[in-house]
């Protein structure tokens, strides 16, 4: 039987389980003994002028090498996203202005790491206040500028130079309209930030870093500092979670290497909790405008999304991922009419850029959102409004009026069997017996259909099989994991094509010298992308042995299989092992796969909700959910994705959010004040499975890894809301806070004229 | 015991069984002995504000977050971390053993510690429902695995069959459907039989 | 994060404690479990010169009956006080109370002396033992003193204990059977209480409605004279000081104590 398709446990998880994974933190290096350790002075202000930096008390400190300031760096500040407004240049240690919490004003470095945060407090920094700017609206004024001689706040935006039809809501019977926010995120990957460099004596620097992808963040460390990419080696070790927010370097992790070759030593940082939550890339962060038209029968006829996104004070993928929402924003619906745009713009705060789905849950939640305003409105179930608009199967490949060429899809094959799955009729009467009797917890059920887009960003990835005399095997892949598990999915793929055992296979990733090109895990592409490039380079070596083979067994080349690592002719014994090939003469393949598009995995997700209608809390009972993406490699490892990522959504919609005061001050800066859920807060899933295949690659395979965030979101958005539709609630925005909560059931009350006492919610 | 003044004290402290002793400065913390003094790794710190759990070790058997302990308090007791549970990565501790036939990891950064508090948790409470596994477990934060494969690491470590049941308060039959285009992959399951 | 250097004393009994305290007046800090402690020292909202770590006495630890009251050494962990058969019989609210407290590492380093020295607005355990009608037993250089937990708390992270002076004891009365019940509302489990309510006996403390602990008088007064649990409850925020933050606003903390202390009052009166 195929090992494709089975539930392998991880390979990695001997070692992760025994002696633990090996974090940028963690490494024992030889090159790294005796190195310096960093500690960045932060500003604690949102927007102020510099008036005057003093090191000399940290200089004398113990244990202190050195203190910078950012008039000590020789480098140019440096614009970190290429597509967004040029002028919005970030500097490596802030010199005239600071412009979030949490920028680097001054670098410290110790022998010892506690001596850091004790030289840290005595550098001493005098501050001008500026008034901070922190709703992304008020940027838009450009009435506070966070770089006055670019003259406004707009980073970017797409189609955000054309008007809206005054028109285009014309013959809709209903026409809804709503602003909704989508919050800010922090990505909170359970290892922060961390990087470690040395320059070898060859003058080429050797640096450790917590990336997704250590080959482009080798492309832009060496562009920043203005050096050939050939002189960095960058390696990944094992990278503790990353979510979209380790995507590429950070600022400071070409500082360490700029120390490192100014000092002549290494040098380590490791960021603290409270240095990620400011520090660390943010997700979401949209304000959106949703306008939804149709007729009472429930069609759909037209639909606009205004996107009004935060780039947090210096541009960077931020800018870039509101196109990924516009591209999705008619999601699983065959609309006839749809527009948008997206501007955004700088504030007093984080960068933004890829959070778990990184602009499409953006779209789901503001589509779903806006189909279930318009089905209340038209007094219709809004699992039916969902399954009457969506994308016959008959029509794929489908060009959606957002641009995207959808590759495949059984959307209402999969709205019908998640409802199946949930029991969503049982489930309707019971939400009714329960407003019957006036129940104070109230159920609510949320229904989303989603469509996402995989593989998105980069469609060519590198692979590399090598089968050695010993039998044993390497591949090497440019999609660096950080807990997928491709070191087995990978070695499966392999395994499959020459039969040897996985425990054969090593797969390396993640060390640019040993895999020059790659573009990482990121946007659920790497089995797609990576994992097909395996797969072909395993074939190919298949084909290559079978010709080797050829000669020494004196056969036809037709007539050869190759099966349990050995090529053998057909109904005969005669064979001859791939490692014996491999001793005679190096049996190896390189090769590149390019999909050349993306694909557009789907699903529909529903949430049980109980919402107590007394305190406004929210409790997920129950979530179902069914996510096609294709023929599944490692039912273990895709389910694992999915769990995570509906953990990720429920916790958006429920829990999560950034949140600054009007001063721009982070108020959410620690762990105890950012609060995701433990397994306390959650429930087990319940997943069902369906498999479209994609004709975009041979395995047929979609990306898994964005799923949850994508559809649970708004289900669990929506099943809160639905908890408590029956007292005139339409819309409460995430995260769904029992305040929150509170707070819609009075306005709703209050709209329809009870003016009852807010103490007494409902009878017992 | 310690009781005249001092900037720097000698602590000893059993770990995994071995007698370790260091002159450190009293702030040290619990986790950077583990780490920096004597060099394990597997602890690992996720935060400053004792909310992640990542550090968590047993102290004298019971489970702590090490990053909010001095090293000194721990000073003539035995400390146990991940790395003292295996004698080595072929033969795992059932505790381990169980996190990776569930596929209780992704990335590994919160495992240490989630193994540790589980450890101690089966101690405490050696047959526990899923409610209690994920009460017992509440100090500790994952950011990849939504938990789901966490708790049923954990039923399964106790000897129990993670999928004997899931408890939900709506009844609702959740029957599976079926898989789709392609068979379903052997042994297939959710953790969460209807 | 890390603290600031500090000196650090382990005595080895009370008395030596004591002197210690004694000698170093303000500079020193007692380290019981250290998790309210460390917290604020790591992110350096605290600094003190000396540390004394009294986390190990053994006289500190043990809850034992004591004529009509239930007597807590000050060092005893919460996760003795869960576990107590003691309190489990005779204040099983303390007990349920503790269960509440953060996390199972928490409860197994924090001290129930700890956490009423600490005063926190938000925890738990000061207000069990106020709503249970205890006494806090002060040792100091000018000998033992015993105050009655209404009287002990003097505002946010504020007490009547001189910095010289140890708690060393918690004594609440034995409730027995009477029906009692704590409603603590979190976002997560392991989260402090956005507002909490204690009920015992027809006493009815508050969490987090103010700078201390509080009973809620006038709800106890309308029980006295035979108010209904609907009516006394509603009545559960007067006298209340509650602050807004990001989980809630003073608004809502008033309307989740009048919610809360009508179930926990329904519940207590089984
Ligand atoms: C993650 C986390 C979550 C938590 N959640 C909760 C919660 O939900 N509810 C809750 O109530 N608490 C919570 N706590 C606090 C916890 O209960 C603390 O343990 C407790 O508040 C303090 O007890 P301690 O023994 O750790 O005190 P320490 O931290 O050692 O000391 C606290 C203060 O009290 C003083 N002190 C200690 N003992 C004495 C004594 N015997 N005499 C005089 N002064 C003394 C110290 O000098 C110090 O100022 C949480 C803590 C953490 C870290
Ligand atoms: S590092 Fe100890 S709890 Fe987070
Ligand atoms: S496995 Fe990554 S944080 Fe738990």
């Amino acid at each position: 039987m195929s090992i494709m398709g089975t539930r392998v446990v991880r390979t990695e998880d001997p070692v992760f389980l025994s002696r633990g994974a090996t974090y940028t933190d963690d490494l024992t290096d030889e090159r790294l003994n005796g190195a310096l350790h960093l500690t960045l002075v932060r500003s604690p202000l949102a927007h102020a002028r510099i008036t005057a930096v003093d090191v000399e008390a940290a200089r004398e400190a113990p244990g202190v090498v050195a203190v910078f300031a950012g008039a000590d760096i020789d480098l140019a500040p440096t614009l970190l996203f290429a597509g967004a407004n040029p002028g919005m240049v970030r500097p490596w240690l802030a010199t005239d202005k600071v412009r979030f919490v949490g920028e680097p004003v001054a670098a410290v470095l110790t022998e010892q790491p506690y001596q850091g945060q004790d030289a840290a407090d005595l550098v001493e920094i005098d501050y001008d206040p500026l008034p901070a700017v922190v709703d992304p609206r008020a940027a838009l004024t450009d009435e506070v500028l966070l770089f006055e001689e670019v003259g406004t706040n707009l980073a970017g935006g797409f189609g955000h130079d054309q008007e809206f039809d005054e028109h285009f809501f014309d013959g809709c019977e209903v026409v809804v309209t709503r602003d909704i926010v989508n919050q800010r995120l922090a990505a909170s990957p359970l290892e922060g930030r961390a990087a470690a460099a040395v320059w070898g004596e060859d003058g080429r620097v050797t640096l450790w870093a917590s990336t997704q992808n250590p080959q482009s963040a080798r492309d832009e460390i060496a562009s920043w500092l203005g050096i050939d990419a050939g002189l960095i080696h960058l390696i990944a070790p094992d990278v503790g979670g990353g979510f979209g927010a380790k995507i590429g370097a950070d600022p400071e992790f070409a500082l360490v290497v700029w120390l490192a070759q100014r000092l002549g030593r290494a040098v380590r940082w490791t960021e603290t909790r409270s240095e990620n939550l400011t520090g660390m890339l943010q997700g979401r962060a949209q304000l959106q405008t949703i306008t939804i038209g149709g007729n009472r029968d429930g069609d759909v006829l037209a639909y606009r999304l205004d996107v009004l996104a935060d780039a947090g004070a210096y541009p960077r993928l931020g800018v870039f991922l509101p196109f990924f929402t516009r591209q999705m924003a008619p999601g699983v619906y065959d609309i006839p009419k749809v527009e948008s745009r997206a501007r955004t713009v700088v504030t007093t705060t984080t960068s933004t850029g890829a959070y778990r789905g990184a602009g499409r849950p953006e779209a789901t939640a503001a589509i779903e959102r806006a189909m279930d305003l318009f089905a209340a409105e038209i007094g219709k179930d809004p699992a039916q409004v969902r399954r009457r608009n969506v994308v016959p199967p008959d029509k794929f490949p489908f060009e959606t009026k957002g641009g995207a060429v959808y590759d495949s899809g059984e959307y209402a094959k999969a709205i019908d069997r998640v409802l199946e799955g949930a029991g969503y009729a049982e489930l309707r009467a019971e939400q009714a017996r329960r407003r019957e009797r006036g129940d104070v917890v109230q159920l609510g059920i949320g229904v989303s259909a989603y469509v996402e887009i995989t593989g998105g960003g980069a469609f060519s990835e590198d692979a590399s099989v090598e089968v050695h005399a010993d039998g044993s095997v390497t591949v090497l892949t440019g999609t660096s994991p950080h807990g997928q598990g491709h070191a087995t999915a990978w070695a499966m793929l392999t395994s499959d094509r020459l039969g040897i055992p996985i425990e054969k296979i090593t797969v390396k990733h993640g060390d640019t010298d040993l895999i020059p090109r790659g573009a990482g895990t990121m946007g659920s592409r790497s089995l797609q992308t990576g994992g097909v490039a395996v797969h072909q380079a395993a074939g190919e070596l298949v084909e290559l042995a079978k010709q080797r083979a050829a000669d020494l067994l004196e056969a036809a080349v037709d007539d050869l299989e190759v099966a349990d690592g050995a090529v053998s002719v057909r109904g005969t014994d005669t064979n001859v092992t791939l490692a014996q090939l491999a001793d005679r003469e190096q049996l190896k393949v390189d090769t590149v796969f390019d999909s050349g598009a993306p694909t557009f995995p789907f699903g529909a997700h529903v949430a049980v909700v109980e919402v107590d209608i007394e305190s406004g809390k929210a409790v997920v009972d129950r979530i179902v959910t069914l996510d096609d993406a294709g023929p599944i490699v490692n039912p273990l490892l895709a389910e694992g994705q999915r769990h995570g990522g509906i953990a990720q959504g429920i916790s958006q919609a429920l829990l999560e959010e950034v949140v600054y005061d009007a001063d721009g001050n982070p108020l959410t800066a620690t762990f105890a004040d950012y609060a995701f859920p433990s397994a306390a807060e959650l429930p087990s899933f319940t997943l069902l499975d369906m498999a479209t295949p994609t004709t975009l690659n041979p395995l047929g395979a979609k990306g898994i890894g964005e799923a949850g965030t994508i559809g649970a979101t708004p289900a669990v958005q929506s099943a809160v809301i639905d908890a408590v539709s029956h007292l005139g609630v339409r819309h409460i925005d995430m995260p769904t806070s029992p305040l929150r909560v509170w707070e819609a059931i009075n306005a709703a009350r209050g709209e329809r004229g009870a003016g009852s006492d807010s103490s007494e919610g409902a009878q017992q | 015991m310690t009781t005249s003044m001092n900037t720097t004290v000698k602590v000893g402290i059993t770990v995994n069984g071995t007698e370790t002793t260091a002159d450190v400065e009293p702030r040290l913390l619990l986790a950077h002995y583990l780490r920096d003094v004597i060099g394990l790794k597997a602890t690992n710190v996720g935060c400053d504000t004792t909310s992640c759990g990542a550090c968590t070790v047993l102290v004298d058997g019971e489970s702590v977050k090490s990053c909010t302990v001095l090293a000194v308090q721990a000073d003539g007791q035995s400390v146990t971390t991940m790395e003292g549970l295996s004698p080595n990565s072929t033969n795992l501790h059932p505790v381990a053993a169980a996190f990776r036939a569930e596929h209780g990891l992704q990335c590994g950064f919160c495992t240490p510690g989630m193994v540790m508090a589980t450890v101690g948790l089966l101690k405490e409470n050696p047959k526990p429902t899923e409610r209690e596994v994920r009460e017992g477990l509440e100090g500790n934060l994952c950011r990849c695995t939504g938990y789901h494969n966490i708790v049923r690491a954990v039923l399964a470590a106790s000897g129990q069959d993670p999928d004997a049941g899931q408890t939900t308060s709506v009844e609702a039959d959740a029957g599976r459907s079926p898989a789709g285009g392609v068979e379903s992959a052997p042994g297939f399951s959710t953790g969460s039989g209807a | 994060m890390i603290p600031v250097a500090f000196s650090y004393a382990r005595p080895d009994s009370l008395e030596s404690a004591l002197a210690l305290l004694a000698e170093h007046g303000e500079d020193a800090t007692v380290l019981a479990g250290g998790h309210s402690l460390l917290p604020v020292m790591k992110l350096r909202l605290a600094a003190p010169e000396v540390v004394i770590d009294i986390g190990r006495l053994p006289e500190l630890r043990y809850i034992r009956l004591d004529g009509d009251e239930v007597a807590i050494g000050a060092g005893t962990r919460h996760r003795d006080l869960e576990a107590s058969d003691v309190l489990g019989a005779e204040a099983p609210l303390l007990a349920a109370v503790a269960r509440t407290v953060g996390d199972p590492q928490v409860r197994h380093r924090g001290t129930i002396g700890g956490s009423l020295a600490h005063a926190d607005p938000a925890s738990d355990l000061p207000a069990a033992v106020l709503t249970l009608g205890g006494t806090v037993v002060l040792r100091g250089p000018r000998g033992e003193r015993q105050v009655p937990a209404t009287g002990f708390y003097t505002g946010m992270f504020s007490t009547v204990k001189e910095p010289d002076e140890l708690i060393v004891e918690i004594r609440v009365p034995r409730t027995g059977s009477s029906g009692w019940a704590y409603e603590k509302f979190t976002r997560r489990a392991n989260d402090w209480a956005i507002v909490g309510v204690a009920v015992v006996d027809g006493r009815v403390g508050l969490v987090n409605m103010g700078a201390s602990p509080l009973r809620a008088s006038t709800t106890e007064a309308a029980l006295a004279d035979g108010a209904s649990i609907e009516e006394a409850a509603a009545l559960a925020d007067q006298g209340t000081d509650p602050t807004s933050d990001l989980a809630a606003t003073a608004e809502y903390r008033r309307h989740l104590a009048r919610v809360l202390t009508r179930r926990a009052l329904t519940t207590a009166a089984g």
